[in-house]
């Protein structure tokens, strides 16, 4: 009984959550995933606000309410923030809170990158929402069109190119964190197949962001050089294209929907089964149509263009391929009404959130499967058709399912449950809110009604479906409020709930009441689906410390990292503890992406050096840390590594995904390059003469040998020959230096003006993000020398060496394409 | 929680008097895609109400089989059910509805091919927030015209669209389907209206401040009265007294054939009093609204390029005003 007594102090102690002022130094996932909550519903509130104003706008016809100026940069804002600022974080969100304890873990991987990630969405929203309090907030649409948006004057398109790739980074930060979550930290036993349905969704979205997002953040990189440094990517009269970025962004646009929506239908996968007393109907299913689904919602993104004069056969294509999304997704729901009806149904608030969310998601998948038809959508494109059917799809698919989420877990994060009463009002009045809203629009788009219009005429005959509208969005804010309150009012006297409050089947419903920082007690050994309905000792077994990992010793904060398939114990992780590190590295990259929107350069480098010097700190001191032993006991008689590297280790992991989301950028950027060879009939074009096939040659030359100087680093090192290894780290660090070079004199010394053209400006472009991803492994080589000549990375401890090879595989890679590309592709025209 | 099992039986409810009150209140479809006059616009308007069928008996079935879930009494058990249900409803059912439609809905894609010849070729430029029209004569040659489109019933008409500035896009709702204008591009759309009357179209690609007021009136004539109109529009101004239109520098953006030929900027004005609106289908054509136009343009307009005349002497703005109103 004391060995039980002194391991729970140890693991209190280990876990403490830091007071006072500090508790904003917090890093646990319990915390920042709560923060991460409030932030994105503050957010939506504003978001929320600004569609009030402009519904009070429209409800009589020739209002002068708000000016046009005012309106647009209102709708511009409403879109943003609703899906930036809110949808997708709310996943990320979400995920990082539940997520540990689901898979039976203590804490992310990374703790201080989900904090990392907070900091920069919380720093980042505030800026682009703040904007519109002096006037200056974008006003040419959240999709940003060019040449409307190149052209405006003003700084509103750079606070969105630049205040939203700043927040796209804390996307792809917690998506690598969910993603190594899932594959790694799930408990022992936990077989890939028995991981609840909602980490195979995380799975699915968080690659889906890989894959999206990086296409949006190589369009924000072309347009922002084309408004800072006039390069003309998208400019007509100077071989640019403005079709270029609707395709960028609809390739990120519209996988972005599906990134919204799965995560969401993840949360009803896990209340559904609970709710039904029973397990999913059909997991195989399930989880194969999140994939199917995934992986359709790259072939689609044409159907946002439709009207832009495509031929007649890519429309064919992409119609069908958009009405093929429409089966995966179908699937899911009817796992859903399968599994409600072979089970025991217990009739709670969230279930009615779920049926409401149905109930609304089908209009607008049926909506969409109309709009998917190519000449349908002639007529509908652009009107408030197009309103309804993706308000239907995003309230029903997203808004309403983490409500459901928000009323099941409330008593996972607090302890505590909400009122009956004022669930069910409050869905009531949103439900019937909604649908007065936006029920009406879809007629009102196809009595005329276009998009995006600050007033109409009374001749019009919209005023009374216009009037019905905003006064359900007034009834529909109100049971939102309700809601809100319900969440935030004191339940001081309420007690707390009963462990398991819902008798639910999966792992994260058993810990105590209120929860432990740490998660459980013990990690048992996982061997089903729904451990806690299948195993009726599991939670005696987690509470008298006979799992792994009862104690903390050592006063470390220490998860069990696992094998991707089987989930069998590889290592015993140190994961990081509260520290200012994370935040101050925000304000850093806060500071680079946001002072350029004035053209200050300076304080951009400044903030540029700060971040750079606090994330080689943060490094230095908290990751790849040498541990005293090279083994603990977990428990049970088993004996688990506390150092390990490569694809053992989380962060080689980390590594791999981040690096697989900036192939996809990098990609994204040369596609622009061939996309402009389609759009010319000569390119390089008649007049212009291409970098020449030498320095390309010279630079690629380089390349390969830091590339193949890094790798021998690592075997060398790996031998023990640390001296060699330390030398072909210098050698690739100064290969890495003279390719870089060698890139740039190529368009250097051709006098290629990346302000001409689009295709010097699309070459220099293609040097510039190699140039800047040599610097970066400049860096890590020199990190990882300092590393070894300070004892930190040992011919056993290499784990630094691992990724920073890695990073070369894929950067060498990116490079000699690049060489090959500007150097070679001319000499074939 | 009774209540759920009327989920279904209340959302019907609001949608079908939802849906009365809005036809209701249509009661000028001058712009709407459920009025059709045109070919495209009436097999879309099936297409629509034969989906909008479809889907509101989906939508009632699945809603159905999900409160059957929840309230149902008599409950199938067997996972095999599951299993049937999830492959039937779930995989088959969507995969030949949906490949039905397909079949359906991608037949009405426009068939032509560039280089079948039009009944008539109307060339437009979309610039912030107007449109410049050039109708194409037999003999090929252009004639300007601005912001009222004319067409004759029962042709096939061709617009090739253009802008200056940025994207916009071209819809008259009662005829077919829209098409963007884009930068560097030059893109075609066919119509083919099938009742003469006047309509409206609109710009439906945000614009910029004014994309809400640029719109156009469309006329449908028949063959013979549209005939009569083209000829008019073919020969030049014939007004006397237009020294306060050329003193006040009005010359310097608008052409008016016959009179003054120089201005490129904003629209031809040569038949400007034929014409139903000012500013792009923004205000009725009126003596009054005229000089209400000359003097705050951007009050009525946001950021429209056209300079306010507010400062010039009432005489000579009523002068211009007298002029413009006889370029019939």
């Amino acid at each position: 009984m004391t060995d039980q007594a002194t391991e729970e102090k140890q693991l209190a102690r280990a876990w403490a959550r830091p007071k006072g002022l500090a508790s904003f130094s917090d890093v646990n996932n319990s915390v920042i995933g709560v923060w991460y909550i409030t932030a994105a519903f503050v957010f939506m509130i504003f978001g929320g606000v600004l569609a009030l104003i402009m519904r009070t706008q429209l409800a009589v016809p020739d209002n002068n309410l708000i000016s046009a100026e005012t309106y647009n940069q209102m709708f511009t804002l409403h879109g943003t923030v609703m899906m930036f600022l809110f949808a997708v974080p709310i996943f990320e969100a979400v995920a990082i809170l539940i997520l540990p304890a689901m898979l039976g873990a203590r804490d992310l991987p990374f703790p201080r990158l989900s904090a990392f990630g907070f900091w920069c969405f919380a720093i980042g929203g505030v800026f682009v929402c703040g904007s519109i309090f002096f006037n200056a907030a974008p006003d040419a649409g959240w999709f940003m069109y060019p040449p409307l948006s190149t052209e405006q004057s003003g700084i509103g398109a750079d606070v969105w190119l630049l205040g939203l790739s700043f927040i796209e980074v804390a996307s792809i930060a917690a998506a690598v964190e969910l993603i190594v979550g899932v594959l790694k930290c799930r408990a022992p036993g936990m077989h890939i197949n028995l991981t609840p349905a909602y980490g195979w969704y995380v799975l699915v979205v968080g690659a889906m962001i890989l894959f999206a997002f990086p296409p949006l953040i190589a369009g924000d990189f072309l347009f922002e050089m084309e408004r800072a440094f006039n390069w003309p990517f998208f400019d007509v009269t100077r071989g640019g294209d403005p079709l270029l970025w609707q395709h960028l962004f609809w390739i990120f646009g519209h996988p972005e929907v599906y990134i919204i929506f799965l995560p969401s239908i993840a949360l009803l996968a896990m209340i559904i089964p609970t709710f039904s007393q029973r397990p999913i109907a059909g997991y195989s299913w399930i989880v194969l149509s999140a994939i199917g689904t995934g992986f359709l919602s790259f072939g689609l993104w044409v159907h946002h263009m439709f009207t832009t004069g495509l031929p007649s056969i890519s429309l064919g294509f992409f119609s069908a391929a958009s009405e093929a999304v429409a089966i995966p997704t179908g699937i899911q729901l009817f796992v859903f009404i399968a599994t409600v009806m072979l089970g025991n149904v217990v009739r709670t608030v969230p279930m009615l959130y779920c049926l409401g969310a149905l109930a609304t998601f089908i209009v607008g998948g049926l909506t969409g499967v109309m709009l998917a038809i190519a000449p349908f959508d002639f007529q509908a494109h652009d009107t408030y058709f197009v309103v309804a059917h993706l308000h239907y799809t995003l309230i029903g698919g997203m808004l309403f399912p983490v409500l459901a989420g928000i009323q099941y877990y409330y008593p996972f994060a607090t302890g505590k449950v909400l009122s009956r009463a004022y669930g069910i009002w409050s869905f009531w009045l949103t439900f019937i809110g909604f649908n007065v809203t936006f029920l009406p629009m879809h007629l009102t788009g196809l009595l005329g009604m276009p998009r995006r219009v600050f007033t109409y005429g009374a001749e019009r005959g919209w005023d009374l479906l216009n009037l019905v509208s905003t006064v359900g969005a007034f009834i529909f804010a109100a049971g939102f409020l309700l809601f809100v309150w319900d969440c935030v009012r004191p339940k001081g006297k309420q007690p707390n709930v009963k462990r398991n409050v819902w008798n639910a089947g999966t792992l994260e419903w058993a810990g105590r009441v209120p929860a432990d920082d740490w998660g459980l007690r013990s990690i048992p050994l996982i061997n089903s689906r729904y451990p806690l309905w299948d195993d009726p000792k599991l939670l005696r077994t987690i509470d008298s410390g006979k799992g792994l990992l009862a104690d903390a010793k050592e006063g470390r904060r220490e998860t069990l990292v696992t094998s991707v398939l089987d989930a069998e114990p590889v290592q015993v992780l140190r994961v990081g503890t509260p520290t200012w590190l994370p935040m101050l590295a925000a304000i850093g990259l806060g500071g680079t992406f946001i002072f350029p929107v004035w053209k200050l350069w300076w304080p951009t480098l400044g903030s540029g050096l700060f971040f750079l010097g606090v994330v080689l700190y943060w490094l230095w001191t908290g990751t790849a840390e040498i541990p005293e032993k090279q083994t603990k006991d977990v428990g049970n008689g088993r004996r688990v590594p506390l150092y390990v590297a490569g694809p053992r280790s989380t962060g080689w992991w980390a590594m791999f995904i981040t690096m697989t989301g900036d192939l996809t950028a990098f990609l994204a950027v040369l596609f622009g390059y061939f996309f402009f060879w389609t759009v010319h009939p000569a390119f390089p074009p008649r007049g212009i003469e291409g970098p020449g096939w030498q320095w390309p040659l010279v630079a690629g030359g380089f390349i390969i040998l830091t590339w193949g100087a890094t790798l021998g680093a690592r075997l060398a090192n790996a031998a023990g020959r640390v001296a060699l290894a330390r030398g072909l780290l210098a050698a690739g660090l100064l290969g890495a230096v003279l390719s870089g070079l060698a890139l740039m004199a190529g368009p250097w010394t051709t006098g290629l003006d990346p302000t001409e053209h689009s295709y010097p400006a699309i070459v220099w472009g293609l040097v510039v993000w190699i140039v800047l991803h040599l610097a970066a492994g400049m860096v890590m080589q020199a990190y990882a020398l300092a590393r070894s000549i300070f004892g930190k990375l040992t011919p056993r401890h290499d784990a630094d060496l691992w990724n920073v090879t890695l990073y070369w595989h894929f950067t060498g890679f990116c490079a000699l394409l690049t060489a090959l590309v500007i150097g070679g592709f001319p000499l074939l025209q | 929680m009774g209540r759920t099992s009327d989920i279904a039986k209340r959302g019907m409810y609001a949608a079908s008097l939802l849906f009365a009150l809005g036809l209701l209140a249509a009661c000028s479809p001058q712009q709407s895609a459920l009025h059709p006059a045109g070919e495209a616009a009436e097999e879309l308007a099936n297409l629509f109400w034969f989906m909008t069928a479809g889907g509101a008996i989906i939508w009632c079935l699945l809603m159905g089989a999900a409160i059957y879930a929840v309230v149902g009494k008599k409950r199938p058990r067997s996972e095999r059910f599951a299993d049937r249900f999830v492959f039937f409803g779930g995989v088959v059912f969507p995969t030949v509805g949906l490949a039905i439609l397909l079949v359906f809905g991608l037949a009405l894609l426009p068939n032509w091919r560039e280089g079948d010849a039009a009944d008539l070729q109307v060339h437009v430029v979309a610039e912030q927030f107007w449109w410049r029209l050039g109708y194409e004569t037999d003999d090929g040659a252009i004639v300007a015209a601005a912001n009222e489109v004319h067409l004759p019933v029962g042709a096939t008409v061709e617009f090739a669209l253009d802008t200056t500035d940025v994207i916009h896009s071209f819809w008259i709702p009662s005829l077919g389907g829209k098409m963007d204008a884009i930068p560097g591009r030059t893109n075609r759309l066919r119509l083919t209206p099938t009742k003469a009357g006047v309509y409206r179209g609109v710009c439906a690609e945000f614009c910029g401040p004014s994309h809400a007021l640029m719109a156009f009136p469309v006329v449908v004539h028949e063959q013979a009265e549209f005939d009569a109109w083209f000829e008019v529009q073919q020969k030049p101004a014939i007004a006397a007294n237009a020294e306060a239109f050329v003193s006040a520098g009005c010359g310097a953006c608008h052409v008016v054939r016959g009179i003054s030929e120089a201005g490129s900027v904003g629209p031809d004005l040569t038949h400007f009093a034929s014409r139903r609106t000012i500013g792009a289908g923004t205000l009725e054509l009126t003596q009054a609204n005229l000089e209400v136009w000359l003097i705050a343009p951007s009050h009525i307009k946001p950021g429209v390029r056209m300079p306010s005349f507010a400062t010039i002497e009432e005489a000579e703005r009523d002068a211009i005003v007298a002029f413009l109103m006889e370029l019939k």
